[in-house]
C-alpha cells in the first residue's frame, strides 16, 4: 500500500505514530481473542475430548462430508437453473414486445424483493402437501426452488446490464448488416455479454453456496444443519461451527479468487466485465480486487 | 385474509422486522466504516487485519453467523447485553450478528466509494498538509459516502431480506410467523405467502427507489 494516494511516505516520527497505531490493533485483537478463548476454555470447549471427534470418521462420513456434498449438490442445481432461466428472463426482459417485457420485468422485481427464506419455506410447505412424493426429497426441492427463483432473477438482471454495457456499435453493426433484432441479440450482443458476465455468475455461485445454508430451516441435511447434529450428538458445538466455518471459507474464498482472476483475464484482453453489484465509475484511489457483488437492486453496468 | 390479520399479529412481526433492520443498519454502518479506514489505513497490520475480518465474514453464510451468536454466545456464554429477558437477549444478539456480517458489505461499498473519488482529491489534501485521518474526514470520506449511496443501499435492501435468516434461531419476526401461520392454516398457504411477500416488496421497493434518485442526486459533479 505504499503507493496509496491517501497518505505521504511517512517519515520517522509518522512511522512511530504507525506503530503505536499498530500496536494498539495488535493489543485489542489478541486481547478479545484472549477473552475468547479463556471463556471457551472455562466452558471446557477447548478441551481434547471436544476435538477428539474429527480424529475418528464417524463425524466425518456420517455428518460432515454427506453434509457438504448436499450443500454442493443443491448449490450446484440451483445454480445450473437459475442460468437457464436467467437467461430467458433476461432475454425477456430486453425484448421489444410490451406483452413480454412487462410482465418479466414484474416477475424479475418481485423475485428479487422476496427473501430467499421465505421462498424456501413457501416451496418446502407445498411440497408437503404431496403426500406421493418421497419425504427426503422435499427440502431438497424447498431448497432448490428458493434459490432458483431469486438467483435466475439475479442473473436476469445481469444479461440485460451485459447487453446495455456493450457498445451501442455493435446493435447498430448487427442490424445494417441485415440481421434481425432477434439475430443480433442472439449472435452478436448475447455472445458478448455472456463472457463479461462469467466473474458475475462464479461471485453468484458464492452467494448461492452461503443461502443454501438457509436450508438447515426446513430440515435439509446440508453442511450446516449436519454440524449442528453432530455438535449435539457430541456436545462440542464451538469446534463443530468452526469447522463447519473453515470449510465454507476454503470453498468460497477458492471460487472469490477463481472470480478474480477470469475478470482480470477478460479486462486484460479488453473485454467488458459487469457484476450483479454496482457502483459508480470508479477512478482509484485504491486498488479493490474483490468489491462485493452481494444482493443488487439497482442494475447499472459497471465500468473499469 | 381478514381472518388472518385478525388471527395473527402480522403489522407486529413486521415491526420486529424493521426493528432489526435499523439497529442492525446503525451497527453495520459504524462497524463497515471503522473496517474501511482499517483498510486502507498506512499501518499494515490494520490493513491485514480489515482485509482478513471482510473475507472471513464475506465467505461464510450468514445463517452460520446467526446460529454462532445464538448457540454460543447466548445459549453458552450466557452473556447478557443489559436484559435477563432471554427472548430480548436473543434479539439482540440476533442485532449483532446481522450487523457483524453486513459490515463486511458496507466496507467493500464503501472502498468502491472511495474509489469514485480522483486521485488529485487526495493529493491536493495531501499537498496542503493534512494527515492521513485529516485527508480521510475532511476530503475523501464524504466524497466517498455520497460515490457509495447506491452500493449502501443495495446493502440496506440486502440487509432487510436477510433479517429473515434470524428465523433459523427462533427469534421472532416476519418470517418466523409466517412459518407458523403455515403450519395452523396449511389451507392457506398461498395467500399468506402473498401476504408476507408483499409485505418484503413494499418494504424494499421504496428503499430501493429512495437510493437510487438519492445516488442521483448526491453523486458528485466531476
Amino acid at each position: 500500500m505504499s503507493a496509496s494516494v491517501l497518505f505521504d511516505t511517512p517519515g520517522p516520527r509518522a512511522r512511530a505514530r504507525y506503530r503505536l497505531a499498530g500496536g494498539i490493533g495488535a493489543v485489542l485483537t489478541l486481547g478479545i481473542l484472549a477473552a475468547a478463548i479463556w471463556k471457551l476454555a472455562s466452558l471446557g470447549q477447548l478441551d481434547g475430548d471436544k476435538w477428539e471427534p474429527f480424529l475418528t470418521a464417524q463425524v466425518w462420513t456420517e455428518y460432515l462430508i454427506p453434509g457438504l456434498r448436499n450443500t454442493l449438490l443443491a448449490a450446484a442445481i440451483s445454480i445450473a437453473l437459475a442460468f437457464v432461466f436467467g437467461l430467458l428472463l433476461g432475454l425477456g426482459r430486453l425484448s421489444h414486445h410490451a406483452w413480454i417485457r412487462i410482465p418479466v420485468s414484474a416477475f424479475v422485481e418481485f423475485f428479487r424483493a422476496v427473501p430467499v427464506l421465505i421462498m424456501m419455506y413457501f416451496a418446502y410447505q407445498i411440497f408437503i402437501q404431496f403426500h406421493d412424493m418421497p419425504g427426503d426429497l422435499k427440502p431438497l426441492l424447498g431448497v432448490i426452488v428458493g434459490l432458483t427463483f431469486y438467483n435466475s432473477s439475479v442473473l436476469a438482471e445481469l444479461v440485460r446490464s451485459g447487453v446495455h454495457a456493450l457498445p451501442n456499435g455493435q446493435r447498430e453493426a448487427g442490424l445494417s448488416i441485415g440481421l434481425t433484432r432477434q439475430q443480433t441479440v442472439n449472435r452478436i450482443l448475447l455472445p458478448q455479454a455472456l463472457t463479461a458476465m462469467l466473474p458475475g455468475i462464479v461471485g453468484q455461485l458464492v452467494i448461492v453456496l452461503k443461502d443454501s445454508a438457509l436450508g438447515t430451516a426446513i430440515t435439509y441435511p446440508e453442511l450446516l444443519n449436519q454440524a449442528n447434529n453432530a455438535a449435539s450428538a457430541n456436545s462440542n458445538y464451538v469446534p463443530m461451527l468452526f469447522i463447519a466455518a473453515v470449510i465454507y471459507i476454503v470453498i468460497n474464498y477458492s471460487l472469490t479468487v477463481l472470480a478474480n482472476r477470469l475478470e482480470r483475464r477478460l479486462l486484460g484482453r479488453g473485454r467488458a466485465v459487469v457484476h450483479p453489484a454496482t457502483d459508480a465509475a470508479t477512478v482509484g484511489i485504491v486498488p479493490v480486487d474483490d468489491v462485493a457483488h452481494e444482493d443488487v437492486m439497482l442494475g447499472q453496468p459497471h465500468h473499469h | 385474509m381478514g381472518e388472518l390479520l385478525a388471527n395473527y399479529d402480522v403489522l407486529g412481526a413486521f415491526i420486529r422486522t424493521i426493528q432489526l433492520t435499523i439497529f442492525s443498519a446503525i451497527g453495520a454502518l459504524i462497524l463497515g466504516t471503522l473496517v474501511a479506514v482499517m483498510r486502507v489505513s498506512p499501518v499494515p497490520l490494520l490493513e491485514k487485519l480489515g482485509a482478513l475480518y471482510v473475507n472471513t465474514v464475506r465467505n461464510t453464510p450468514l445463517t452460520l453467523v446467526v446460529t454462532f451468536f445464538a448457540f454460543v454466545v447466548v445459549t453458552q456464554f450466557r452473556i447478557e447485553l443489559g436484559t435477563k429477558n432471554f427472548n430480548d437477549n436473543s434479539f439482540r444478539w440476533a442485532i449483532v450478528g446481522l450487523a457483524v456480517y453486513h459490515a463486511s458489505l458496507v466496507c467493500e461499498a464503501l472502498r468502491s466509494g472511495i474509489n469514485t473519488v480522483p486521485p488529485g482529491q487526495a493529493e491536493a489534501a495531501r499537498s496542503i498538509g493534512l494527515t492521513f485521518g485529516q485527508n480521510l474526514r475532511y476530503v475523501v470520506l464524504p466524497q466517498a459516502f455520497r460515490g457509495a449511496i447506491a452500493p449502501l443501499g443495495n446493502t440496506l435492501i440486502a440487509l432487510t431480506k436477510n433479517t429473515t435468516v434470524v428465523s433459523a434461531v427462533s427469534v421472532a419476526e416476519a418470517s418466523q410467523l409466517m412459518s407458523e401461520m403455515f403450519e395452523n392454516d396449511s389451507d392457506k398457504i398461498v395467500m399468506i405467502f402473498i401476504l408476507f411477500a408483499v409485505g418484503f416488496v413494499i418494504l424494499t421497493l421504496p428503499l430501493g427507489l429512495i437510493f437510487t434518485s438519492m445516488s442521483r442526486r448526491l453523486v458528485v459533479k466531476r
